[in-house]
């Protein structure tokens, strides 16, 4: 039996005729961009870093974080504004987080799709948009003033904890969307309560990212120099070095932040290196932590398997 | 009370549902029996999936349906307004197509039932373990797990975790166990498993299963109902049905006219 002939294909099968040629050069090139746009993405970070360490050098000691202002601001360290930021963080992140995670909780697995459920919805977005300027007026309205808490660590983490309480809905929400709805349908059909689903399955599973939300607005709190200018913040206290305790909640503190907008701007004839060195502790004190959201993300990521 | 009744598992009477607008049930009207393998087939959007999930009313997730006419489990109207949801669905288990184990170990995936359903002060690890260890060996489950209940059910093989998900309906002693093509995601060998389970349950629990595969519908049930634009067309003998359709639509579905 004779094979049938297949006749010898032409030359030009398969091979790139010149429209083909240009269509991969543009894919090319735009790949490229797009890929160059994405590294323009560090230049200014690395350069503000490299900038700031530099200018600072001199002046980044470890007697620097740990001693307290001397000199009219002009000689020693930065202690009670350290301490002053951690206290703000802590009080704001009291407030705001449990508020926060319970109202995200509610919005994802309680909530209907009504009017109700639209406005707090609508109103989380606003809340979002709105400048930390005006958070800082509401703040002495509300808290210093008409709650009569006077300037103080308190009306200060308040006005900070309602700056950051819709990042907090909104990030405490996404991680819940992130648990496989199958999951919830699986225990309703065993006949668990909404609330007995919530505790056993969804939180469980969506902490992580819950977690990674309240250290990115630990940042936010720490680094905002408005909301704490008129409701909290003062330019200094007399404080002992290593004291832990220096504040009261009912008064007054330091913040790094404010600290380093008075030493810059009120304060004449403090050396440079010391602005610097004040400015690289607050952007580490932000990096450390949002280096430890990072963590936190990767080893829940790691844990969980569907 | 009338014998027949007795063998009434679940019953529907003229039952009408909408999604919107859209009516996906149409007056359905059906009885099926205690302790036998009912299969519901019919091309899809038929309304087969539709009329499992009215009888644990997993409908009203959806928002919008909206419902007329009478589901009744063991002789109750599901429907009454003093019916608890989790109560319902205490006793009518549900199978998916996708398996879906909770993010829990092994053994938790089997417990959560009852621990749902029990007060804390009530619980006894005795007790939960032997409900357990008996689920898993109802399912042929035990040995493959045995040692390795600490581990994750979602680690599971495919078939595996089917087999779980049906095993952790068990311990909370439903009466009826619905399946909405549970073999759909699984290969030959994870079919005939499941299969092969299902024919081990049959007597103790009712099972109505939904699915799309004419041959596993022969296979496996002792009746069939063939439903068609949201109506039920026949409910007869699978035996029968297949053999000898009473009516012209079944017959031609059955032969893969259409569908």
């Amino acid at each position: 039996m004779n094979d049938p002939v297949v006749p010898a294909p032409a030359l030009s099968l398969f091979r790139a005729t010149s429209f083909t040629r240009k269509k991969i050069r543009v894919q090319k090139a735009a790949g490229i961009l797009f890929g160059a746009m994405a590294c323009a993405l560090l230049v200014p970070l690395l350069a503000l870093v490299v900038y700031l360490v530099v200018n600072a050098w001199p002046a980044l000691t470890w007697e620097f974080l740990t001693d307290v202002p001397q000199g009219g601001m002009r000689r020693g360290g930065i202690w009670p504004a350290l301490i002053g930021t951690l206290y703000l963080v802590v009080f704001s992140r009291l407030f705001s987080t449990p508020v926060g995670v319970l109202a995200g909780v509610y919005l994802n697995e309680y909530a209907k799709d009504n009017w109700l459920t639209r406005v707090v919805n609508l109103a989380v977005v606003n809340l979002a948009g709105v400048p930390s300027i005006v958070h800082a007026l509401f703040g002495v309205g509300a808290f210093v003033i008409f709650a009569g808490l006077g300037k103080s660590v308190l009306a200060a983490s308040l006005t900070l904890a309602i700056m950051t309480l819709p990042v907090m809905i909104v990030a405490t929400r996404e991680a819940l969307a992130a648990v496989p709805m199958a999951f919830r349908v699986a225990c309703w059909n065993l006949g668990a309560s909404r609330w007995q689903t919530i505790r056993t399955i969804v939180l469980p599973n969506s902490i992580g990212g819950i977690l990674t939300g309240v250290i990115l607005e630990v940042c936010r709190a720490a680094g905002e120099t408005a909301p704490i200018m008129f409701t909290g913040a003062i330019f200094f206290k007399a404080v002992e070095r290593w004291d832990f305790f220096p504040y009261s909640p009912r008064e007054q503190c330091m913040a790094l932040s404010y600290h380093l907008h008075a030493i810059s701007t009120q304060v004449p004839g403090v050396p440079e290196p010391m602005l610097y060195a004040t400015a690289v502790v607050l952007l580490g004190f932000v990096l450390a932590f949002n280096s430890l959201a990072i963590v936190v993300r990767f080893r829940m990521r790691q844990r969980k398997k569907w | 009370m009338d014998i027949r009744e007795l063998h009434r598992t679940v019953d529907t009477a003229d039952l009408d549902l909408w999604y919107g607008s859209f009516q996906a049930l149409r007056r359905v009207t059906v009885s099926i029996r205690q302790g036998l393998i009912t299969a519901m087939i019919g091309p899809s959007g038929c309304g087969k999936t539709t009329l499992l999930r009215c009888f644990n009313r997993m409908n009203e997730r959806y928002g919008n349906a909206r419902i007329a006419g009478h589901v009744r489990i063991l002789g109750r109207d599901v429907y009454d307004p003093d019916v608890s949801l989790i109560e319902l669905r205490k006793r009518v288990g549900m199978v998916f197509q996708r398996p879906n184990p909770l993010p829990l170990s092994v053994y938790d995936n089997v417990a959560f039932g009852l621990r749902v359903h029990t007060p804390r002060a009530r619980r006894s690890r005795r007790t939960e373990a032997e409900a357990v260890e008996t689920a898993l060996a109802e399912v042929g489950l035990l040995d493959a797990v045995q040692g390795r209940l600490r581990r994750k059910g979602t680690e599971l093989q495919l078939e595996q975790r089917q087999k779980l998900c049906i095993a952790r309906l068990l311990p909370l002693k439903p009466e009826i166990l619905l399946m909405d093509e549970p073999c759909s995601a699984l290969d030959a060998r994870g079919t005939e498993a499941v299969e092969e389970l299902l024919r081990r349950l049959r007597g103790r629990y009712t099972i109505i299963i939904v699915t799309h595969n004419m041959a596993q519908a022969r296979r496996i049930s002792d009746e069939c109902v063939f439903m068609l634009s949201g109506e039920m067309v026949e409910h007869s003998e699978t035996a029968a049905m297949f053999v000898n359709p009473k009516d012209r639509r079944t017959e031609e579905y059955i032969e893969g006219r259409y569908g």
